[in-house]
């Protein structure tokens, strides 16, 4: 991995992001590629009604115990890392507002296509927390069998696709199944995640053309979240915006605050109700900020001075969200501390399970090679099992 | 039974499927108005029109990323590259995500895919376009690669490949396409994968072949024959599963074995046919098992140079007069 630093004085400010309010903007949903950014949420906690997404109390609140819960689980999973209890874990710190706020948009029928740093959509769409962190130990329950690495999980029953690591190979795999569903009339979209630095990708290009010639009933949500690793936006591309990209392939694309959970709401209710009317595919760029390093095997001090960071954490999702809260709901300090410590007894009783159970059994290994198991790995299996065992494995 | 050329025989295999099954689907480059890049799929446009006939943007990660969301979901896509040399663009896909996603998942994901084009030499397209790629996928657990040489097995097996629950990679060849064979007209005729055939019987030495080598040692063995020596040919259709039984069998009987293929020697697929040999039939073995294969140098464009690259009926003669202690 490069460590290489940028000359350049000041915080990559994201693609032409501006950190300063700007003048109210109107021009939502289809009116596509001004360099506008869709704000909903004001500074003091008020919300703009031009695009407002009108959502019940009780829905920010859910909303908003997601984000909490996200960012706990976050800083205790890069805990059980440093101490050496599980290999990796990616997060996403400061992209809560982001994930949640997109996939709460998503219906029951629709499919997620996930990158890596959306274990928050996959909790929102019903993943147990429990085998989550089964996924973290690679344990017998864990429901990729402790074939990948932490958060590299799937859950078909919530509609959650698998997470690879090769960058955007899922976009052109969410086109295909969103394509596939129309052609069987399936009524549903995709909404597929990828980072600032997929759309460097070919898949990328290809899964926006194609979408924009079958007019594919599909959600790109692109998380700039200022970095591909230590490679800044700046250095990603030479366009204005990851957005525009999509007008070249026929795509509406709309820019907006991901920090800012009303307007990611809204954009993505919106891209979802155009796909669900037929129109075709809609491309987001949701401009966040990637606080933490890119996971937990990388040090972010090589490449991006602390400082950077400041005017990221004045802007922090959850620090907004919780000033709406206050202004009206009368949320309280009392009220926070219950959701730490309700998260928190459930993240440790949960990880003092995962931790004592089994690794996967070793037949396993040879499962889902193949639809049918051929011979030739029923021979390596028993072959296996007469020989010596590895130290550590439980047997069986 | 019907004449058919192999185009012919994989086109029959592809509409007798689309018309048993509504979820299976053609997507390539070229292959709807323009009748396919080398008129496999001649007509198919017409007949299923174009959602099930799909001329694809030129990108061959893209339709197969696009292919494996569509299988997830439960369709059945065939698609075609112009050539397997251009499924190196797609190879991440292949190998990261069509071949792994069933065991990723946990058995979560399906992926019922079958890719096929044209693969090994053709004349004078120089070395990107030269490629013998089923070495480099039949390394590849998850993945099933077939290569078949006559019009039979070409539709019989493609037909098993469609029905089959994994992917698929099904290599034709464009110097095949026009040979001619008996071809059985039943809609229920398959061919199982894994499962070789002897395509000429003999005594003294077993020449193991796939593909469009398998009539260049049906040629050697003609030669042979004059020369009094008796050459049995296997015919291996499927790379993956592999037939070990017939090919043992085989050398069983001779005792000398000659793999023949396109494609480089190093780590090849018949380095892994020796292998299997010299494990299983080590003491049937009366001389070391032989290859005959495409040298180890990219492919010139030069017609004569061309020529001493690809191998021909006297590499294979020659390899088989060395295992016979007679050159």
């Amino acid at each position: 991995m490069s460590t290489a630093t940028y000359s350049t004085d000041r915080p990559p400010n994201v693609s032409g992001a501006s950190l300063e309010p700007q003048a109210a903007v109107a021009r939502h949903p289809l009116d596509t590629c001004a360099d506008d950014v869709i704000k909903v949420l004001r500074d003091d906690g008020s919300l703009d009604p031009a695009h407002d997404p009108k959502l019940a109390p009780s829905e920010v609140i859910a909303l908003y115990r997601a984000m909490v819960r996200v960012r706990q689980l976050d800083e205790r999973l890069v805990a059980l890392q440093r101490q050496g209890r599980i290999g990796f874990h990616i997060g996403s710190l400061g992209e809560e507002a982001a994930v949640l706020g997109s996939v709460s948009a998503t219906r029951p029928q629709d499919w997620v296509f996930p990158c890596y740093r959306e274990f928050g959509a996959a909790l929102w769409r019903g993943l147990p927390l429990q085998r989550y962190i089964d996924n973290m130990f690679g344990n017998a329950n864990d429901t990729v069998k402790g074939r990948q690495m932490p958060d590299h999980y799937t859950y078909r029953e919530g509609h959650f696709g698998s997470v690879s690591s090769p960058i955007g190979t899922q976009i052109t795999q969410a086109v295909g199944f969103a394509w596939a569903a129309k052609l069987r009339r399936d009524e549903l979209a995709t909404l597929v995640y990828f980072g600032d630095g997929a759309t460097s990708s070919s898949d990328f290009h290809s899964a926006l053309n194609f979408a924009g010639v079958f007019k594919v009933p599909v959600v790109f949500f692109c998380r700039n979240n200022g970095w591909a690793i230590s490679v800044p936006t700046e250095r990603q591309t030479s366009s204005n915006t990851f957005a525009c990209k999509g007008v070249a392939y026929g795509v509406p694309a709309v820019r907006v605050d991901g920090n800012d959970l009303f307007a990611v709401v809204k954009v993505a209710r919106d891209a979802i109700a155009r796909a669900a009317r037929g129109e075709g595919a809609t491309l987001i760029e949701a401009m966040t900020y990637r606080l933490s390093g890119h996971s937990t095997s990388d040090d972010p001090k090589a490449y991006r001075p602390d400082a950077w960071l400041d005017p990221w954490r004045r802007l922090d999702p959850i620090e907004r969200l919780r000033r709406h809260l206050e202004r009206t709901q009368g949320w309280t300090e009392a009220q926070d501390r219950e959701i730490e410590v309700a998260v928190d007894a459930e993240v440790k009783a949960c990880i003092a399970v995962s931790e004592k159970v089994a690794p996967p059994s070793l037949d396993s290994m040879f499962e889902d090679v193949y639809a049918e198991p051929p011979w030739h790995l029923v021979e390596q299996r028993e072959q296996l099992k007469a020989g010596p065992r590895p130290k550590g494995h439980g047997g069986r | 039974m019907t004449v058919l050329r192999y185009r012919e025989a994989v086109r029959a295999a592809m509409i007798e499927e689309m018309e048993r099954d509504e979820r299976v689907y053609l997507v390539g480059e070229e292959v709807g108005h323009y009748q396919g890049a080398y008129k496999v799929t001649e007509g198919m446009l017409d007949k299923f029109g174009s959602r099930r006939v799909i001329d694809a943007p030129i990108t061959e990660s893209g339709f197969t990323g696009i292919s494996i969301g569509a299988a997830m979901v439960g369709l059945r896509p065939i698609v075609e590259y112009m050539t397997w040399n251009f499924s190196a663009v797609a190879f991440d896909q292949i190998l990261n995500n069509a071949a792994k996603l069933r065991q990723m998942s946990g058995g979560q994901l399906t992926i019922p895919l079958v890719l096929r084009a044209p693969n090994g030499s053709a004349r004078q397209v120089g070395s990107q376009h030269s490629h013998s790629m089923e070495h480099f996928y039949a390394h590849i657990p998850g993945l099933k690669v077939l290569a078949p040489a006559m019009p039979a097995d070409a539709k019989g097996l493609l037909k098993s490949a469609i029905r089959d629950d994994n992917p698929v990679l099904f290599m034709e060849s464009e110097t095949l396409y026009g040979v001619k064979g008996e071809v059985p007209d039943d809609p229920d005729f398959i061919v199982p994968l894994g499962v070789a055939s002897i395509v000429r019987e003999g005594t003294d030495v077993s020449i193991i072949a796939w593909s469009r080598m398998v009539h260049v040692a049906l040629e050697a063995a003609a030669e042979l024959e004059k020369e009094g020596i008796s050459a049995e040919i296997v015919d291996l259709r499927s790379l993956r599963p592999l037939d070990e039984e017939t090919v043992v069998r085989s050398v069983t009987k001779t005792h000398r074995a000659v793999v023949a293929h396109e494609g480089w020697p190093y780590g090849g697929v018949g380095a892994e046919v020796a292998d299997r040999i010299q494990r299983l039939a080590f003491d049937e073995l009366d001389a070391p098992v032989l290859r005959a294969t495409t040298l180890d140098v990219p492919m010139p464009y030069n017609a004569r140079l061309e020529q001493y690259v690809i191998p021909q009926a006297a590499r294979i003669i020659e390899n088989v007069h060395r295992v016979l202690y007679k050159s």
